[in-house]
C-alpha cells in the first residue's frame, strides 16, 4: 500500500482523529483492492528471488551482434525486442513491464557461457531468450541446468536433446525434413538423392535422418558430402552432381558457403527452375538469400514452418509491425520468427502458472497454445519442443518465397526418433 | 641453494612484486568479489598462464609465437577428456543407442570409444598428458624450426598455420573430438562435482597457487644463466653460436617451456569453465594472447598477469555496457596501450610509476642518498634492436 504525500499531508491537518482512521482504512481498503486487480504481489509470484519486483520483470537477451553470425542473429533479436514492446504495451507479463538486458555472445561459444552465466546468477533474469548455433546451446545448457534459468531456443536444429530448461521454438530436424522429404516424393516423383552439407553436427544429424528416411521408403541415396563452414568452392561435388545425376539435391549448407555454392551451381548450368534436378533446401531463410542473390537460387525448393510471404491475418500484423519498429527493407526469415515466439510463450507459461518461478513455467509450458503466432497455431509438446505445420517454399528472383504446400495437420516434434538413430 | 644465491634470483624489487600480486590475487579479489566474478577472474588467470609463458618465449627469447593457442586447447582437450569420460557413464547415457561413450560420438554414428580416448580413464595420466602431450608438439614444431634456423616472421606465419591447422581437423573429426561444439557439460571430477560454489573456490585458488609456481619458475628462468642467453641470443644470435652456444637448444627449451604454462593454463580453464571447443586453439585466440602479454609488457613476468586481467577485465566491462560497440572499445584501447605506453603496463610502471615514487621517497628522507641496487639483465630499452621496437 502507498500513500502518496499530499494524502498524507491532507490527514495531518485534519482535526478530528476518527475521520483521520477512517480515511486511512478505505484508503488502504481500495488500495489493497486496487493492486489484486492489476498485479498479484512480488512475494506471491516470485518464490526464488528472481529479478522481478512490483512493477517489471528483467529478461535476457543473448545474441551475437558481433561477428561471424551476426548476420543471422540480428533478426532474432529484433524479433525478441519487438515481442517485448508489444508485450509491455499490453500491460505487461502479470503487471509488471519487461526490461531486457541484452549481452553478446559474440560468436564466440565461450562467451555465450559467461554470459549465460551473467545473466542468470549476476541479473537474475527470469528467461532468456537467446542463442542460435547449436554450439552455442550447447555450451550454455549445462548453465541453465545447473542454475535452474529458462531459455527460449529459436533455431531449427538436430533434435537429439530435451532440456526441461529450454522451450525450443524453432522446429527440430524430423518436423522439417520427413514433411520435406515425403512432398518431393510425392510432388516431384524423385527417387535418387543427393545429400550435401556443411560439416556440424546440424547439417550431419539432418541427413542422417533425410538418409533413414529415403531408405525406408525404398529411394536412393546416390552421394553424401560435407564441407567445412565458411568453404567456399564447391566446383568438385557440383561436378559429382552432373556425373550422378539425382532427383534432388538435399543441401544443408550453413552461413557464408550458401552465396558460393547457389552461385557456383548456376554458373555451372544448373537450373533449378527446370524440372529435373530439384534443389530442396532447410538451411536458406530469406535472410540468406540476401546474401545469395534472388536470381541465383530462383527456382530452389525450402522446407521449413514460417515463410514471410505466409498468407494469413497473424503474419501480415507482425510483418507490418515488424517493419515498422525495424524498416522497410527488412526481409523476415523462419528463425525470426521463431524467435518472435520466445516472449509470447513465456508470457503465456508465466500467466498459467501465475508465478515468475522456474519450476512451474517448467511445469506450466506443456500445452500452451499461441493463436496469435504469424506460422498460425502452435502448441508446445510435452518434450518442450513445438508443434507447427511444415511448408514447402518457392524461391522466387525477389528474394522471397512462394509457399505452395503445407502439412494438414502439425508435425508433432520428436526430437530422439526410434529408427532413425 | 644458498641464501646468497636465492637472493640473487629473488632481488628485493621482484619480492615485493610477488607479495603485491599475491596480497592481489590471493585475498583482494577473493574478498571484493561474488563467486560468480571471482569465476571469471580465474578463468582470466587461465590466460594468464600463456602469457606468461609469452614473455619468456617472446620477451626474452624472442620467439614471437602466434600459435600459443595450440598448447593451451591441447592442454584443455586432455583434461576435458578426461571429464567426458566421467560424465558419460552408462547409466546418465542410457538414452544413446550405444551408452557408456561420450554423446557427441553417439550423434557421429560412433559404436565404440576410439582407442587414443581410452587411456583418459585414468586421473594420473591425465595430469600427465596434459603437460607431455603439449610440450612434445612443442619439442617436434622446435626441433623442425630451429634446427633449420626458421625464425622471425616465418617461424610467426607457421605457428599461425600449425593452429589453424590443429582447428580444422578438431572441428573436421567430430566424432572424436565434438566438432565445432567443442566437449561441453562436463560434471564431476572423480565424483566432486566441480560447478558448485565452493569448487570453484577451490579450482580459483589451485589455479593461483599453480599460477604462483609458474611465476617462480619462470622468475628462476629470468634471472640464471639461462635467461641472460636467451637475451644474448634474442640481440644477437650469431655471436652467442660463436661463442660455442648450441642456439636452437635454448629456442626448443623455451618454446617448450612456454607450451607447458598454457597447457596448464588450458586445463585450469576447462575445470574452471566447464568446457573446451575449438574456438581457443585457433589463430584468433593465439593473437589475443599476444596481445595480452603486451599490453602487460612482454619483459614483465608480472606485466603479463595485469595486462591479462587488464584486457580480460575491458572485454567483459564493456560488452557487458555496450553489447553492439565494444569491440571498438577494445581496439581503442589497444591502439591507445601501444601509443601511449610502447613497454605496456610494465613499462608505465619502470619508466613513470617508480621515479615518482623514489622522488617523493626520496623528498621526504631528504639528507639520505637513495641505494641503487641493480641486480639482473638491464631494462628492456637498453637492448631493444631496431627491429625489435618495430615489433612492439
Amino acid at each position: 500500500m502507498h500513500i502518496s504525500p499530499t494524502i498524507k499531508k491532507t490527514l495531518r491537518v485534519s482535526k478530528t482523529c476518527f475521520l483521520r482512521k477512517l480515511v486511512i482504512a478505505s484508503i488502504a481498503v481500495l488500495g489493497y483492492h486496487h493492486g489484486a486487480l492489476a498485479a498479484p504481489s512480488t512475494a506471491e509470484v516470485n518464490t526464488t528471488g528472481l529479478a522481478v519486483t512490483d512493477d517489471t520483470v528483467k529478461v535476457g537477451i543473448l545474441h551475437s551482434v558481433t561477428g561471424t553470425m551476426a548476420i543471422s542473429e540480428t533478426g532474432s533479436v529484433q524479433a525478441e525486442k519487438l515481442a517485448i514492446k508489444q508485450i509491455n504495451e499490453m500491460g505487461g507479463v502479470l503487471g509488471r513491464k519487461i526490461e531486457y538486458i541484452q549481452e553478446d555472445g559474440a560468436s564466440d561459444w565461450p562467451t555465450f557461457a559467461e554470459k549465460s552465466r551473467k545473466l542468470l546468477v549476476n541479473d537474475k533474469v527470469a528467461a532468456v531468450f537467446g542463442c542460435w548455433t547449436s554450439a552455442s546451446r550447447k555450451a550454455v545448457l549445462p548453465v541453465f541446468e545447473q542454475y535452474n534459468g529458462m531459455l527460449y531456443y529459436p533455431t531449427f536444429y538436430e533434435g537429439l536433446e530435451q532440456s526441461p530448461n529450454v522451450i525450443y521454438t524453432g522446429q527440430e530436424a524430423t518436423q522439417q525434413i520427413i514433411a520435406g522429404i515425403d512432398w518431393v516424393v510425392k510432388e516431384k516423383g524423385a527417387k535418387k538423392f543427393f545429400l550435401l552439407g556443411s560439416d556440424y553436427i546440424w547439417p550431419r544429424t539432418s541427413n542422417k535422418i533425410a538418409r533413414k528416411h529415403i531408405e525406408k521408403l525404398g529411394l536412393k541415396v546416390v552421394g553424401e558430402e560435407y564441407y567445412p563452414l565458411g568453404h567456399t568452392q564447391f566446383n568438385s561435388v557440383i561436378n559429382k552432381i552432373k556425373l550422378k545425376k539425382p532427383d534432388v539435391i538435399y543441401a544443408i549448407v550453413v552461413g557464408g558457403s550458401n552465396v558460393a555454392f547457389y552461385k557456383q551451381l548456376k554458373a555451372a548450368g544448373i537450373d533449378m527452375t527446370k524440372e529435373k534436378p530439384v534443389l530442396l533446401t532447410i538451411s536458406v531463410t530469406e535472410d540468406e538469400i540476401r546474401g545469395i542473390g534472388g536470381e541465383n537460387i530462383d527456382g530452389a525448393y525450402a522446407a521449413m514452418k514460417y515463410f514471410q510471404s505466409l498468407d494469413n491475418p497473424n503474419n501480415a500484423e507482425f510483418v507490418k509491425n515488424f517493419k515498422a519498429m525495424w524498416g522497410d527493407d527488412i526481409v523476415i526469415g523462419d528463425v525470426t520468427q521463431a524467435a518472435y515466439l520466445g516472449p509470447w510463450l513465456w508470457k503465456a507459461a508465466v500467466e498459467k502458472a501465475g508465478s515468475f518461478d522456474i519450476d512451474k513455467i517448467k511445469e506450466a509450458s506443456p500445452g500452451i497454445e499461441l493463436t496469435t503466432a504469424p506460422e498460425g497455431y502452435v502448441r508446445v509438446h510435452e518434450n518442450h519442443h513445438l508443434w507447427s505445420k511444415t511448408r514447402i517454399g518457392l524461391a522466387k528472383k525477389d528474394g522471397q518465397y512462394q509457399v505452395i504446400y503445407e502439412t494438414e495437420e502439425l508435425m508433432e516434434p520428436d526430437p530422439f526418433p526410434e529408427g532413425y538413430q | 641453494m644458498s641464501r646468497v644465491e636465492i637472493r640473487s634470483y629473488f632481488p628485493k624489487s621482484d619480492l615485493v612484486n610477488f607479495a603485491v600480486l599475491a596480497c592481489l590475487i590471493l585475498i583482494v579479489l577473493p574478498l571484493s568479489m561474488d563467486i560468480f566474478r571471482l569465476n571469471l577472474v580465474g578463468k582470466y588467470l587461465t590466460y594468464a598462464f600463456v602469457a606468461l609463458g609469452l614473455v619468456l618465449c617472446w620477451g626474452y627469447g624472442g620467439i614471437l609465437s602466434l600459435g600459443q593457442g595450440i598448447f593451451f586447447g591441447l592442454g584443455g582437450y586432455c583434461m576435458a577428456m578426461f571429464l567426458k569420460l566421467e560424465a558419460s557413464d552408462p547409466e546418465s547415457t542410457k538414452i544413446q543407442s550405444t551408452p557408456g561413450i561420450p554423446d557427441f560420438m553417439d550423434w557421429n554414428q560412433l559404436t565404440e570409444l576410439p582407442w587414443f580416448w581410452e587411456p583418459f580413464y585414468s586421473l594420473p595420466f591425465t595430469i600427465i598428458a596434459v603437460l607431455i602431450v603439449p610440450t612434445i608438439f612443442a619439442y617436434i614444431i622446435g626441433v623442425a624450426m630451429f634446427k633449420r634456423r626458421v625464425g622471425g616472421v616465418y617461424f610467426a606465419i607457421i605457428t599461425q598455420a600449425v593452429a589453424s591447422i590443429l582447428t580444422i581437423l578438431i572441428i573436421g573429426q567430430q566424432g572424436y573430438t565434438g566438432g565445432v561444439n567443442g566437449i561441453t557439460d562436463l560434471r564431476t571430477l572423480l565424483g566432486w562435482d566441480i560447478r558448485t560454489d565452493s569448487a570453484k573456490y577451490f579450482l580459483y585458488y589451485l589455479n593461483a597457487i599453480l599460477l604462483f609456481a609458474c611465476l617462480f619458475f619462470a622468475q628462476w628462468v629470468r634471472k640464471s644463466k639461462l635467461g641472460r642467453i636467451l637475451l644474448a641470443m634474442r640481440e644477437r644470435e650469431d655471436r652467442v653460436r660463436f661463442s660455442g652456444y648450441d642456439v636452437s637448444n635454448f629456442k626448443i627449451f623455451v618454446f617448450c617451456l612456454g607450451a607447458a604454462f598454457s597447457a596448464i593454463g588450458g586445463a585450469m580453464f576447462t575445470l574452471q569453465v566447464g568446457f573446451m571447443s575449438p574456438s581457443f586453439v585457433g589463430i584468433v585466440p593465439s593473437i589475443e594472447m599476444v596481445i595480452f602479454c603486451a599490453v602487460g609488457g612482454r619483459m614483465s613476468i608480472f606485466g603479463a598477469i595485469y595486462g591479462t586481467l587488464l584486457v580480460n577485465w575491458a572485454k567483459t566491462t564493456f560488452s557487458e555496457s555496450f553489447p553492439e560497440l565494444w569491440l571498438f572499445a577494445m581496439g581503442a584501447l589497444f591502439i591507445g596501450v601501444v601509443m601511449a605506453f610502447p613497454g605496456g603496463l610494465a613499462g608505465l610502471y619502470t619508466d613513470k610509476v617508480l621515479p615518482f615514487c623514489k622522488k617523493f621517497i626520496q623528498k621526504t628522507r631528504s639528507g639520505k642518498k637513495p641505494q641503487q641496487i641493480k641486480v639482473g639483465p638491464p631494462k628492456n630499452d637498453e637492448l631493444a634492436s631496431p627491429d625489435l621496437a618495430a615489433v612492439k
